[in-house]
This record gives structure tokens, C-alpha cells and sequence, in this order.
């Protein structure tokens, strides 16, 4: 079957550019690197037989600590057929480089590794939306870990966001991996509902982030 | 401007910041002396707005790595200081527009609003929340014997959607601060009245301030109290109950127990219908997703003045982009958002009133419902 070409702004669209860009963050996110959707430039959709709709997509994006730059990259997402269970597969191809975070990310890692207390927090943003500059790299290490949570648990009818961290909490490690257990509220917008996910992100400068299965 | 965090590496990268300040004068934060720059020392400069594109390439050509500490130094400073502003202070005597009030202070400001703007501004009742709570409209209308269409704006129909109140509060304020002087807003007050609700849901509202801030629905129970609240945007009567609802009362989608049960629904449908024949434009304020969505939710199928809505709707948006950038899709909510029946803008629209329009206001989702106060601001102007 051939690929029809989508309006960017049909929901369909915008639900697997969702998908696209929750893989991205769990990818290449990091404490220092969020990256935002600034437009879904291209969509098209393939109805698959037997198998099930795959979105092939051109967005574009932004990074949120250096918004005057936007890097391109292409995406396909594919929910499969009939599946409540299955992660949708997702191709993410970025064109061009993001900017370097080496270094704030080391300093990050060094500053929480030589703290006494483990980290705790919660209700980031607060109410009225802010969050302590100290917390932002938390913050959006939060973003890697809901989108790997909104790749992992999105379908075609649900639109996921991360509402707020409800409450995260460092665990030390022996090893050189840094430990974050959150507790993510994830807001879809097409229930409407706001729920609670429990993820525990380990985070290296050089290894990156995954999620720890528990 | 921003500031920059560099830890120089080498020698050379010392001695090529050490010029680059000098050259373009920045200003050092840390050290405080171009002297005292050292490699493996951290390094804070804060770069003018206009320099800041130049100074990255120049520190990229250089291979010299950055971050960035500080995106917007101006809006830290306004965010740490106390609130100056004048203009707000003149309307209603030290009303902060850019913060996010609790319900009791909007019910003061309203009363204030009307005693600082008699000549044009009168508080009226529509009717009372579940709790009891009496919801109020501004009518903002100049005095004139000719008879004037409406153009009616409700906002916080969802608790938490706190921009969307704000805005409304920020409406009467640009409205009252410029009528007097703004040809545009002047003129239209001659041809229009406005009426204006800033809280529908103040039962909501007032639980997502003091009990849970991600609160959607109304406060009535259901099931002898077992779970609490409808979704007042999915209990008007246009296809009342078919789709995107729920009929379980802990759902955030819960239609209600039929069309128009809820006091608040009933209360602004009775008022829409009595003044149906004079309301020319009902639009309602939402956040967040940064859409400008027409009718309908429950049916692909264009409303009959479908073209009409869009032109508006789409000039709407290119005016908005024109302020700040800020990017909005307009379209049928059933083909840019989801299915959904029972909504106000949809029932407004069956009635008959010809433009009918649901604002979802920023952001896409990065800070969702918990929207900076920093951007109650430029939200609130690139929409008006």
C-alpha cells in the first residue's frame, strides 16, 4: 500500500510526532539537553496489511536551553496492528549536530555525586510553574524519562504529555551510574486523565540515560 | 540576553575570550576582571541580545564549548522583582495581571473593576455552582441608544487551566486601560458589548488551588459521594453523551447525568439562550495545546458556515504569530484534537450563533497546564 500524505495539523499526525519526539528525548536528552517540538513540518501514513500504520515524519525541533537554534530530523513511527501491549517501533534520524552538553552535564553528575544528602524533591513545576534553575537538569531528566514512558505506552488514540514530576528521589549507587526514582504525572490529552507513573532513570555523562527494569 | 557558562580549556581559548570581552565589551559576571579568566576556572559572561548569535559562532569557530546559564536575563529580573506595574495599579489599585489570583481575589478584583469603571462596566449575576458559589459576568458596554450585538468570552470551565482566567482578567484590563485611546478597541465598543466570565467552574477552580492543582471537572458527587465532578465541556446538549465522554462519574471525561445537569452548564446555557438573537461571536478559553478549534467535536462533517469560520479563525492566528512567534493551528476540533460531543462551542453553534470558537492557549505541552508566570504576559498579549 502507498503512503498518503497527512495535513500536519490532523491529530493522527500529531500523535505520532508525539511518539517521535518521546523517543527522541529518552535517546539524546540528557540533565543538560530538552528537546521541543517546534513544528511537524511533513506527514504521511501507510496503512500496512497484517502488520498495522506506519507515519513517516519531518519535524522540526528546538532545543530548550538555546532556542534560537532548531536541528531537522526525520522519524517513523509504527503502531502495530491490534496491539494494546507492543511499544509502537520508532526510526529517529537527526540532520546536523546538537549542540555539545559535555560539560554542563559532567559538572551536573559531579555536583550530584559529591552531595551528602541524596536528592529529593517534588512538584516540579510548582503550581504556578516554575522550577529552581537547580532543578531544571532534574526537570528534564524527567523528560527523558516520561518519553521513554510516552514510546513505550502510547497507541494511536492517546496523546501523552508529562504534566509535572510529582516527586523524585535519589538513590545512591555504588556503581557510576546516577539513580533517580520519579514519580511522573503523564497527562493525555485524549482522556483527559492524569495518572501516575513510577520510573527509575539511571544516567551516566557518557553512557547516556535508560530506564532500569524493574 | 543571556549569560553564558564557559570553562575554558587551553591557554588559547583563555587568551581568545580575554579578547572577545574586550572587544565587545561584555559584561563579566565571573570573574570580574578579563585578567583573572583561567583555564579550568568557570567563566559567566552575559551577552547583549543583539550580540548573542555573533558570540556563539565566534566561541564554535574557536571550538570553545558553552552552555547556556541564563536564556533571558530580563525575565529573571522581572520574575525576582516585587511587582511594579503601573498601568495594572491605575485600573484596579495594585491588581497583579501577571500572576495567577485565587478565586477570592478575582471576586474582589471584580468588584473593584466595576467601582473603577461605572461608566462602562457592570457586575451582573448568572448563577450559582453546585457548592453555592455565585458565578458572575462582567458587561462591558458603552452607554449609546442604539442597540449593540454581544460578544460573550468564558474562561476556567476547566480547573486547571489557570492561563485561561488570566487571560480573561487581562481582557477587561487591556479593554478598560484603552478604550479611550485605541481606535480599534474604541470602535468596537461603539458597535459591541462584551461580556465576560472569568471563573464558569469556580467550584473546580478553587480545589485545584487548595487540594489538587491538576483538577479538570465541577465539584458535584456522583454515587453517593463516591467520586466528585463532570466535565462541564462535555455536558451541553449537542450530541449530548455519543463520543469522547464517559459515563463513569470518576472519569475526567464524565458527561454528567444528562445534558445541562450540572448548575453551571444550565446557568450559562439559560443566559446564551435569552440573548441568542444579539450574540454574534462566543468564544471560550482553554489552555493548553495552542489551537484555535472551530466546530465541531462529534462529526467531521463542516458546519454550514464553515468557510466563514475559518478565514476568522485563520487571520486570528497569523495576528497572534505576528506578536511573539507563538504558533497556533486552527481547525475542527473532531480533525485536530479528538471526537468529542457535549461541548459549549458546539451547543453555542446549533443554537445558531454563527461564529462559535475554543481558544486552547499555551503551550504545547512542555509545561502543559502548570504554565510559567512569566508567560501569563506574552500569552495574554499575543492573544489579544
Amino acid at each position: 500500500s502507498v503512503a498518503m500524505e497527512l495535513p500536519p495539523s490532523h491529530f493522527s499526525a500529531a500523535r505520532a510526532a508525539a511518539v517521535a519526539v518521546g523517543y527522541l528525548r529518552y535517546l539524546r536528552g540528557g540533565p543538560g539537553r530538552g528537546l521541543e517540538l517546534r513544528e511537524l513540518r511533513r506527514a504521511r501514513r501507510q496503512d500496512i496489511d497484517d502488520v498495522g500504520h506506519k507515519y513517516y515524519l519531518e519535524l522540526e525541533l528546538e532545543d530548550v536551553l538555546d532556542k534560537d537554534r532548531t536541528v531537522n530530523c526525520t522519524a517513523e513511527v509504527l503502531y502495530h496492528l491490534g496491539s494494546k501491549t507492543s511499544a509502537p517501533d520508532v526510526q529517529v534520524t537527526v540532520q546536523g549536530e546538537l549542540r555539545s552538553t559535555e560539560e554542563a552535564e559532567q559538572e551536573f553528575y559531579n555536583r550530584i555525586r559529591s552531595l551528602e544528602k541524596e536528592l529529593v524533591a517534588e512538584n516540579i513545576p510548582d503550581s504556578h510553574g516554575n522550577v529552581p534553575p537547580e532543578l531544571e537538569p532534574i526537570h528534564l531528566l524527567a523528560w527523558v524519562a516520561s518519553g521513554y514512558l510516552i514510546w513505550q505506552n502510547s497507541t494511536e488514540n492517546t496523546t501523552f504529555h508529562l504534566a509535572q514530576v510529582k516527586h523524585v528521589k535519589q538513590v545512591k549507587r555504588s556503581d557510576e551510574d546516577l539513580q533517580f526514582d520519579y514519580v511522573l504525572l503523564l497527562h493525555d490529552m485524549v482522556s483527559q486523565e492524569v495518572l501516575p507513573w513510577e520510573v527509575t532513570l539511571l544516567w551516566h555523562p557518557q553512557r547516556g540515560a535508560r530506564v532500569s527494569q524493574s | 540576553d543571556q549569560v553564558l557558562h564557559i570553562v575554558p580549556e587551553t591557554l588559547q581559548q583563555v587568551q581568545h575570550l580575554q579578547l572577545l570581552c574586550s572587544t565587545f565589551t561584555l559584561d563579566l559576571w565571573k570573574p570580574l576582571l578579563p585578567e583573572d579568566i583561567r583555564a579550568g576556572e568557570d567563566l559567566h559572561i552575559r551577552v547583549p541580545a543583539p550580540l548573542v548569535q555573533e558570540v556563539k559562532d565566534t566561541l564554535d569557530q574557536h571550538m570553545i564549548s558553552y552552555r547556556v546559564l541564563i536564556p533571558d536575563v530580563q525575565k529573571l529580573v522581572d520574575q525576582s522583582m516585587p511587582r511594579e506595574r503601573s498601568s495594572a495599579r491605575e485600573v484596579s489599585g495594585g491588581y497583579a495581571y501577571t500572576e495567577y489570583h485565587p478565586m477570592e481575589e478575582i471576586y474582589q478584583w471584580m468588584t473593584q473593576i466595576q467601582k473603577n469603571n461605572s461608566e462602562l462596566v457592570t457586575q451582573h449575576f448568572l448563577g450559582k455552582t453546585f457548592e453555592n458559589q455565585t458565578i458572575y459576568y462582567l458587561q462591558i458596554s458603552q452607554p449609546s441608544n442604539k442597540p449593540k450585538k454581544i460578544i460573550w468570552m468564558d474562561c476556567g470551565i476547566h480547573a486547571r487551566e489557570w492561563i485561561s482566567p488570566a487571560f480573561c482578567q487581562w481582557f477587561v484590563k487591556e479593554i478598560l486601560q484603552n478604550y479611550k485611546t485605541d481606535p480599534k478597541i474604541s470602535r468596537f465598543l461603539q458597535n459591541l458589548d462584551l461580556y465576560v466570565l472569568p471563573v464558569l467552574n469556580i467550584d473546580g477552580y478553587i480545589y485545584s488551588w487548595e487540594i489538587d492543582r491538576l483538577w479538570r471537572k465541577s465539584r458535584s458527587p456522583y454515587e453517593n459521594g463516591t467520586c466528585y465532578g463532570t466535565d462541564l465541556n462535555r455536558n451541553f446538549n449537542s450530541s449530548w453523551g455519543s463520543v469522547g465522554i464517559s459515563f463513569n462519574c470518576s472519569s475526567d471525561i464524565f458527561c454528567g447525568s444528562g445534558p445541562e445537569s450540572e448548575p453551571e452548564t444550565k446557568a450559562v446555557a439559560q443566559f446564551i439562550k435569552s440573548k441568542k438573537s444579539d450574540i454574534l461571536c462566543y468564544l471560550t478559553m482553554h489552555s493548553y495545546g495552542q489551537l484555535i478549534l472551530t466546530p465541531y467535536g462529534s462529526t467531521t462533517k463542516p458546519p454550514s458556515n464553515n468557510e466563514e469560520l475559518m478565514q476568522v479563525a485563520k487571520e486570528a492566528a497569523a495576528a497572534l504569530k505576528g506578536k511573539y512567534g507563538t504558533s497556533y493551528k486552527v481547525g475542527s476540533t473532531a480533525l485536530i484534537l479528538y471526537n468529542n460531543s457535549g461541548s459549549s462551542r458546539d451547543w453555542v453553534h446549533t443554537i445558531g450563533i454563527p461564529l462559535s470558537y475554543t481558544f486552547e492557549l499555551r503551550d504545547t505541552g512542555d509545561y502543559g497546564f502548570l504554565l510559567p508566570t512569566n508567560q501569563i504576559q506574552p500569552t495574554c498579549e499575543e492573544t489579544m
